[in-house]
């Protein structure tokens, strides 16, 4: 491809990427002065905006509600074509008719998390009292913000409780987070490939990344947006970082190798020679496309302040005190992002809370990306978790089943 | 011994079908009761359990396959293993802590056993008796080790590596650590019938395939 029309396609998407901050293609609330969103670090957020997409019907008794929590860099457009990328939902294999959250059965929300760039408020969002976009002038937002802002688009939908709250890594940490500080109404949850907190490592990948974009002169402190700049390359690095931690060192061996990347031999240069580094570039520079760079300094900090067991003097056990609600907790064997210990550890925190649990260990090379990949163990464990919590809600009376 | 007292008979006995060893168990459950079972396999007892005895049922299992099954039916399985994963209970968070055919497959059972009467009000243990005169015979008189149909394994690739005789275990209950007051006693013949009651201890070690027992802490 040549360049101008590489650019301009890099133009379009950006143009799109961008209108899709304030007016995104997907079902909007927007709240006002009056309904500030208190968050975790003092501020109060107003006005405020979350962004969604639902499939399937709500039940007239408004009980068959799932949540579906989406990861770092994911959206709202779990089962539908991404507005900006066309590309199709990305968690088609877990959602849909027939598939283990049904569409025709239940009634699917998921929103974009609070500092995400797909329409709810966050730092390419723009602020009302300046006229520009937030930038770093958006206050640091936490993992229970996020949630906060989901129970308010809760709320507005009229339904008192979730039938599932579900989503894994970042998406674990709101199933946690849900379960924690709002169990009534969470009556069934599925945190996957998660953790009690984010650890040392994790926020040592994520520092790499949060440096990379500010590394790149056209981040301009955050300001880039006005600049008319974009910082691509520091951000895209940041990616290809992060998805070498999203996969295995098996997986990776298994579908590169040390294969050179349409060659015979090395070049001797820092030509992308190998195919591991043609697909990590091809990573970064697509991410960059669908992505704020500012959001993902704002996301991933929220996911390295998430700890829940510190609000509870460090006792994990005392988040889940006295809860009411059904857990499925996975882990993936070969995701050493969120190793199996720290689904255990979730795990053991709920068993001395008497919680009713359930936890599988699935074997699999995918690395942490497992969970967005098809991984037959995964759905059957999560279809027959789903289908007896329904049955334990009473939900499948009513569909006739 | 005042062990050979009698199992009190349930208004609901317990599905007919079920293994024997399983209906037997389920018996000594109050209805209503908290229960872990540890090494609970597909969920055949928890499944038992819950529908006989409206029992909340939790279980501890290995393998991906028994895990799957369990929550596929709506119960509620973590996987794991009693060396590893007992340690994370509180004490006193069941009614019964269930052990079936499972404590000669642990590394550390005096452990296990300790974490069982720990975690429960009461422990159900079910073992396979290797005093029994057909596993004598084969080390005796054929001088190989044991393999029967309830135990079919060879030496080297068993995953029961600690058997016990029923004396043995009835021994290892009175450890001064273990400290178990034991309720009940019921061995089962080779055919899975339940044995005279007031039968001395070395006849069902002879003649007993298998046993369960109901202790308490003491």
């Amino acid at each position: 491809m040549e360049p101008t029309s590489r650019d301009q396609v890099d133009d379009a998407l950006e143009a799109a990427r961008r209108r899709e901050a304030d007016q995104p293609s997907s079902a909007v609330v927007r709240f006002g002065e009056d309904k500030p969103l208190r968050l975790d670090g003092g501020a109060q957020l107003a006005p405020w905006q979350i962004a969604y997409q639902t499939y399937g019907k709500l039940d007239a008794d408004k009980r068959n509600a799932v949540l579906i929590c989406h990861a770092l860099t994911g959206d709202q457009h779990v089962h539908s074509i991404h507005p900006v990328t066309s590309k199709p939902g990305w968690w088609n294999l877990m959602v849909g008719p027939g598939k283990p959250i049904d569409t025709e059965r239940f009634f699917v929300i998921c929103a974009n998390v609070l500092g995400g760039c797909m329409g709810t408020t966050g730092p390419a969002s723009l602020d009302q009292a300046t006229g520009k976009a937030y930038g770093l002038d958006f206050p640091v937002v936490t993992i229970a913000d996020m949630v906060r802002s989901q129970a308010a688009l809760i709320e507005h939908l009229g339904i008192e409780s979730l039938f599932l709250v579900i989503g894994g890594s970042m998406g674990g940490m709101q199933v946690l987070d849900w379960a924690a500080h709002w169990p009534d109404k969470v009556f069934a949850a599925m945190p996957i490939a998660a953790g009690p907190r984010h650890s040392s490592q994790n926020i040592a990948f994520h520092e790499v990344g949060r440096q990379a974009v500010m590394a790149d002169p056209d981040w301009r402190m955050g300001r880039y947006i006005e600049a008319g700049t974009s910082p691509k390359k520091g951000l895209a690095v940041a990616r290809m970082a992060a998805h070498i931690t999203y996969m295995s060192e098996l997986s990776l061996h298994q579908k590169f190798g040390r294969r050179l990347q349409d060659r015979e031999a090395v070049t001797f240069g820092f030509d992308s020679d190998f195919q591991i580094e043609s697909y990590l570039r091809h990573q970064g520079t697509s991410f960059v496309d669908r992505f704020d760079a500012n959001s993902y300094l704002y996301v991933t900090r929220a996911m390295d302040y998430f700890d829940l067991a510190a609000e509870y003097d460090g006792v994990l056990a005392k988040a889940f005190a006295g809860t009411k609600t059904r857990f499925c907790v996975m882990s993936f064997t070969s995701d050493w992002l969120f190793p199996t210990s720290q689904s255990r550890e979730v795990v053991h925190a709920l068993n001395a809370a008497g919680a009713s649990v359930s936890f599988s260990e699935i074997v699999t090379d995918f690395g942490h990306d497992a969970f967005l990949l098809d991984e037959p163990e995964m759905f059957a464990i999560a279809r027959g978790f789903i289908d007896s919590a329904a049955r334990a809600r009473g939900l499948d009376r009513k569909a006739g089943r | 011994m005042n062990v050979h007292s009698d199992v009190a008979q349930a208004a609901n006995t317990p599905g007919r079908d079920a293994r024997v060893d399983l209906r037997l168990i389920a018996e000594l459950v109050e209805p209503g009761s908290r229960v872990l079972d540890v090494g609970c396999g597909e969920g055949q007892l928890l499944q038992l359990l819950a529908e006989t005895r409206g029992v909340d049922a939790r279980g501890i299992e290995l393998s991906q396959k028994g895990v799957n099954d369990c929550v596929a039916r709506g119960l509620s399985v973590i996987q794991g293993d009693a060396d590893r994963d007992l340690v994370f209970y509180p004490d006193d968070s069941f009614d019964y802590v269930i052990l079936s055919q499972t404590l000669q497959a642990t590394q550390r059972p005096k452990d296990v056993l300790r974490h069982l009467l720990r975690i429960g009000r009461r422990a159900i243990v079910s073992l396979p008796n290797f005093g029994h005169y057909g596993i004598r015979a084969q080390l005796v008189l054929r001088g190989r080790m044991p393999k029967t149909s309830f135990l079919n394994y060879s030496w080297y690739d068993t995953p029961n590596i600690h058997f016990c005789t029923i004396r043995d275990f009835v021994e290892l209950t009175k450890e001064p650590d273990v400290g178990a007051i034991m309720e009940k006693a019921i061995a089962l013949n080779a055919w899975g019938q339940k044995m005279s009651l007031n039968a001395p201890w070395w006849f069902w070690n002879l003649f007993g395939e298998q046993a369960v027992f109901l202790l308490r802490r003491a």
